[in-house]
């Protein structure tokens, strides 16, 4: 009897851990359908490629224009920014905390870089409209600072966290016996983070710049909140921006359903995807490459 | 033995790894163009001692060395001498082969470039490490190959001939053949022979026939001391302590 009773109980646990499992999967696809329809949906009535190369973005118009690619270079003009910013800050940061820094000083600084991704957005996006905007306005004598240099400096602190602790494992994880062969011939410890660590280390660092562009190029209330949002073709760094999460974040909330509107913020998502999805197929495609020489 | 050229040279040097001695007072020199074994149970120290004398123990914390390390007369620590000057004057070959995860080529290019060695005589700098090492005839028609690709003993004797392209005056080896096959071995021995006219070289090894095969001097270190040193023949052939002749009949270890 009480064997039959817990037969029974790991059956029934067998069967919920697996629909759970089903779940997630299930819930995965249909976003991606979801996704997938309502951008087939939108592109039964405007060209795929009238979309993507439309340099005006403006739904209410009479006619109204569906063109993302003011959208398209703000993404991927606060995207650059930030990685400009975030890369050699996070790779500088990674060395110093694997190679440089000791025990206490890291038991310090680890910690105190992970707390950084814990701020919330709208903390960071608060920070860019109240201290960063003010400043470059002065800098630059403009009459308010939410640009895109703004939004890409704040991307570069949130995506800090997720660079430095993944770079910092890639780092660490380099065979000592690596080290120790270029410090026997005479290196010093520049050279061997240079020439050694870090190139051996290089897929794992590609990695955590890859994991920084997704998060740059998904984030969307810090740059809602310090970038302008102006709808006008994107000029360069100094200039307001509007970038592809914004809008949809924007526009969402008031557009009415099943509309061409509708459809088309959903074709943004769809090719914010593609974009990240590419993000990730080249990212991989770099550590396939340097794999090479690591296989023992 | 006694008017030989002493190379290298360590007096009372201790060593600690935190609280624990693992060196206690060692005296030891080792003459130049011969070759030393260091032999011993496991955790004697002998790849600590080693270790001491290209500095390696500067990159790890909690290491406390006392005592002088001399190359001919230059002390090795705090002296004139920078750790990265030791260590290109002192070459080391690695217990596991540890080629750069590069190509062969830039695997010794690199100890040649870091040592600002003028580019154009780089190729043959190369070659001739290659060739001095044996492995020239089995990598010369593809020098792109990914080091990592090469078999465990062809890897090590690449990693001898990075030591010995810088043409460094000392060659310290820690059991450079414990991971390797018996012919590999054989050929890694054979080699050690052939550099002993160019270099002092100094070995730490488990292997009691290889100690006898190729070193002119022995030493047999125990718990951090030096039990016992002299002509490697001696040593086996006719030990005067009693824990070096127990060691060396096999009867512990």
């Amino acid at each position: 009897m009480k064997l039959a009773l817990r037969e029974k109980t790991d059956q029934t646990a067998k069967l919920l851990f697996r629909m759970t499992g089903l779940m997630v999967i299930a819930i995965l696809a249909d976003i991606f359908f979801m996704l997938l329809w309502n951008t087939v949906a939108f592109f039964l009535k405007v060209k795929p490629w009238d979309f993507i190369s439309g340099t005006q973005w403006n739904p209410s118009g009479n006619p109204a224009n569906y063109g993302i690619l003011p959208l398209l270079v703000s993404t991927s003009l606060v995207t650059l920014g930030a990685m400009c910013i975030a890369i050699p800050l996070g790779i500088g940061t990674a060395s110093f905390l694997s190679d440089y820094a000791g025990r206490k000083l890291k038991s310090v600084l680890k910690p105190t870089i992970e707390m950084l991704a814990s701020i919330p957005s709208v903390a960071i996006g608060f920070l860019g409209i109240v201290v960063l905007g003010p400043g470059i306005a002065r800098i630059t004598g403009q009459s308010n600072g939410l640009n895109a240099l703004n939004g890409a400096a704040l991307l570069a602190i949130m995506s800090l966290p997720t660079i430095i602790t993944v770079a910092q494992d890639a780092l660490e994880g380099v065979p000592n016996a690596y080290k120790e062969a270029s410090y026997s011939v005479g290196a010093n410890r520049w050279q061997t983070l240079l020439q050694v660590t870090i190139p051996a280390a290089s897929p794992g660092i590609l990695a955590a710049v890859m994991l920084g562009v997704g998060r740059a190029m998904g984030e969307t209330m810090t740059v809602l909140m310090a970038t302008g949002n102006a709808s006008a073709f994107p000029k360069g760094f100094f200039h307001s921006v509007r970038t592809m999460t914004a809008t949809i974040a924007i526009e969402m909330g008031e557009v009415p359903y099943q509309t061409t509107h509708y459809y088309a913020l959903f074709a943004i998502a769809a090719v914010l995807f593609l974009m990240t999805l590419l993000v990730n197929i080249v990212g991989e495609h770099f550590v396939n490459k340097y794999r090479k020489y690591q296989a023992a | 033995m006694s008017k030989t050229h002493i190379k290298l040279s360590a007096t009372a040097a201790k060593l600690w790894f935190g609280n624990k001695q693992v060196l206690k007072s060692v005296n030891v020199a080792f003459p130049q163009n011969k070759i030393t074994a260091l032999i011993g149970p496991s955790g004697c120290g002998k790849s600590t001692l080693l270790r001491c004398f290209n500095r390696m123990h500067d990159l790890s914390a909690d290491v406390m060395i006392e005592g002088d390390f001399l190359l001919e007369d230059q002390t090795l620590y705090n002296g004139k001498l920078s750790a990265t000057e030791v260590r290109r004057r002192i070459g080391m070959v690695f217990q596991q082969a540890n080629p750069f995860p590069k190509s062969i080529y830039d695997n010794i290019n690199y100890g040649l470039q870091i040592n600002n060695i003028p580019k154009d005589q780089r190729p043959g700098i190369i070659e001739n490490a290659l060739k001095e090492s044996y492995i020239w005839d089995e990598v010369k028609d593809d020098l792109q190959k990914p080091a990592t690709r090469l078999s465990g003993g062809q890897q090590q004797r690449l990693c001898i001939a990075r030591a010995v392209a810088l043409r460094p005056e000392v060659i310290l080896m820690d059991e450079p053949c414990s991971a390797l096959d018996p012919i590999s071995t054989a050929k890694i021995e054979e080699l050690i022979l052939r550099l002993k006219k160019d270099y002092t070289i100094v070995i730490v090894t488990h292997n009691m026939q290889q100690a006898q095969r190729i070193a002119d001097q022995t030493i047999f270190m125990y718990l951090g001391e030096i039990i016992e040193s002299g002509n490697t023949k001696q040593i086996f052939k006719k030990p005067v302590n009693e824990l070096t002749k127990n060691y060396v009949k096999g009867h512990f270890g």
